[in-house]
């Protein structure tokens, strides 16, 4: 018998990182110490499971191994005078019996879920949920998450710790929010992986289209949010659309790593497994019949995924689709998607006079839409001028090379 | 438990008249009354005006008194709570109660200390 090899533990790491966070915080009642306590775990288990081999249960090793180092831990600090009053700061949640079998036992709330509403607490800047969030449940490193939201590791960490310590300090509590802040607080949840799953989509900056990690956690976490907190029609809603948007990543980029759009994509490449998947929550949502927002914007997805070609989809069903979602949400972003839907049935000079109401200046995808439909209605100087537009505004180094290609089509068709 | 501070911020200038202020004032009685009753009250008070407010500064022993508000601003504090509860969620709750009494924002802040008299 092999041991596992650093990727095997690795991807424990990956996946019950975030599970004993939670338990050890509701031990322990501090989240920086029950970190320290699970790292402390992990790298024992770095040391020990290649020799050893993998436990049987590998979480409830990790759980048990992190608390005897926490008390270990806190009783050589509470030897000491000045992390006395440290010790102090501890408010673990009494009565509750400690039992690292548990873990697995359904039935019992799950501590990842209280600490999803912790992470995502109202009381906290967006920005500093989106951060936890990737931090305590997806096990990412403060390096990482700086890198996705391209600030300095040392301005991560700050904001990082200061939300730790707000939450400390104010007592954010951890634990499920009462029945009347569910809908807002679950509300809250939903934005935070949306936003992490729409940043791994498409990237604000750097070299690469799209962080397939990033969406991997995204779906990881939604698909959990979804088993904890089951009947939500948002939640199967949410998962719905990461999973479509994941099943067209194969066509998104071409031989070079070029930005292809849905029009062009070779749709044999689409993944038929998560299409499938995502196509059965929709179906799911529908018997429901409390739609919003998110199952909206899943249904859309999934009427593209059912055209075989682009000639083929079902445009009136998607501008239908985006007349519910502008009621449900209007914001000058729905408008922008539903003119681009609008175009293929009344054709880019309604779409455009639409487009051109809407207040989306610094926004790159606005003069994106715009430069294709005046291109498509034969004003091709105004075309190429408003693509340098959009690429001034985006940072992400594929979508650049795509306008700018864009461009140069056209001015090449001028001569 | 946690102690928790929550402070009313009013817009400076001529208050609103008797009539706007007759069914607010008879609001925040009543949630004055619940915390009273909820056994979660620290103290409560209320401000004179900002402009009754003098703001005095030491310096190596000399002292400077100057008239007004420490901060220049349109909005003051005009009366705050200390409350009891057991977490931010229990306070921004009763925040939430004084500010649909009040009409205006409340700003929630944990205390790290504090004494009373007696």
């Amino acid at each position: 018998m092999t041991g596992p090899s650093t990727a095997d533990i690795g991807r424990v790491f990956r996946e019950e990182y975030g599970r004993a966070v939670a338990v050890l915080t509701r031990v322990l009642g501090d989240i920086d110490l029950a970190e320290d306590a699970v790292q402390d775990a992990f790298s024992t288990a770095v040391e020990r499971w290649p020799g050893e081999g993998v436990p049987p249960s590998p979480a409830g090793w990790i759980i048990t191994t992190a608390r005897r180092r926490a008390i270990d831990r806190a009783r050589r600090e509470a030897a000491r005078p000045v992390k006395h009053a440290e010790a102090d700061l501890l408010h673990p949640v009494s009565g509750v019996a400690f039992d690292p079998e548990a873990v697995d036992s359904p039935g019992i709330p799950d501590d990842r879920l209280r600490l999803i509403f912790t992470c995502c607490h109202p009381a906290l800047a967006p920005r500093s949920r989106v951060a936890l969030t990737l931090r305590l449940l997806g096990g990412l490193t403060t390096a990482q998450i700086a890198r996705v939201f391209l600030v300095p590791e040392a301005t991560m960490a700050q904001r990082i710790s200061r939300a730790k310590r707000k939450i400390r300090d104010a007592r954010i509590p951890f634990r499920i929010p009462s029945p009347d802040e569910f809908p807002e607080r679950l509300d809250a949840v939903r934005s935070v992986l949306y936003l992490v799953y729409t940043e791994g989509h498409t990237t604000s900056t750097g070299p690469e289209l799209a962080d397939t990690d990033l969406c991997a956690e995204a779906v990881r976490l939604a698909r959990l949010l979804d088993g904890l907190v089951p009947g939500e029609p948002e939640t199967t809603g949410l998962l719905a659309l990461m999973l479509l948007g994941e099943s067209r990543r194969p066509a998104r980029t071409g031989r070079g790593g070029e930005l292809v759009l849905l029009a062009d994509q070779d749709r044999s490449r689409w993944d038929r497994a998560l299409i499938d998947e995502g196509q059965a929550l929709v179906r799911h949502t529908l018997r429901w019949n409390r739609p919003g927002p998110y199952q909206i914007q899943a249904a859309i997805a999934a009427v593209h995924a059912e055209a075989p070609a682009f000639e083929d989809t079902d445009w009136a069903q998607i501008v239908a689709l985006y007349d519910l979602l502008m009621a449900a949400d209007p914001t000058p972003v729905v408008a922008l998607h539903r003119a681009v839907a609008l175009a293929e049935v009344e054709g880019p000079a309604v779409a455009l006079g639409i487009v051109d109401r809407l207040d989306l200046e610094p926004y790159h995808v606005f003069h994106a839409v715009r430069a294709d439909l005046l291109a498509r209605l034969g004003r091709i100087t105004e075309a190429c001028e408003t693509y340098a537009t959009a690429t001034a505004r985006t940072a992400n180094t594929i979508e650049r090379a795509h306008l700018l290609r864009r461009r140069d089509e056209l001015r090449g068709s001028l001569r | 438990m946690a102690q928790y501070l929550l402070s009313i911020y009013q817009p400076d200038g001529e208050p609103p008249s008797p009539e706007f202020l007759e069914p607010i004032m008879k609001k925040v009685e009543a949630w004055q009354n619940e915390i009273q009753e909820a056994g979660i009250r620290v103290f409560s008070g209320g401000l004179h005006p900002p402009d009754t407010a003098t703001v005095v500064r030491t310096d190596e022993g000399r002292t400077v008194t100057t008239d007004g508000p420490y901060i220049e601003g349109k909005e003051h504090l005009g009366g705050f709570d200390v409350i009891d509860v057991p977490d931010l969620d229990e306070a921004l709750k009763w925040a939430r109660g004084l500010s649909d009494a009040t009409t205006l924002p409340i700003e929630v802040r944990p205390l790290a200390f504090g004494s009373c008299a007696g």
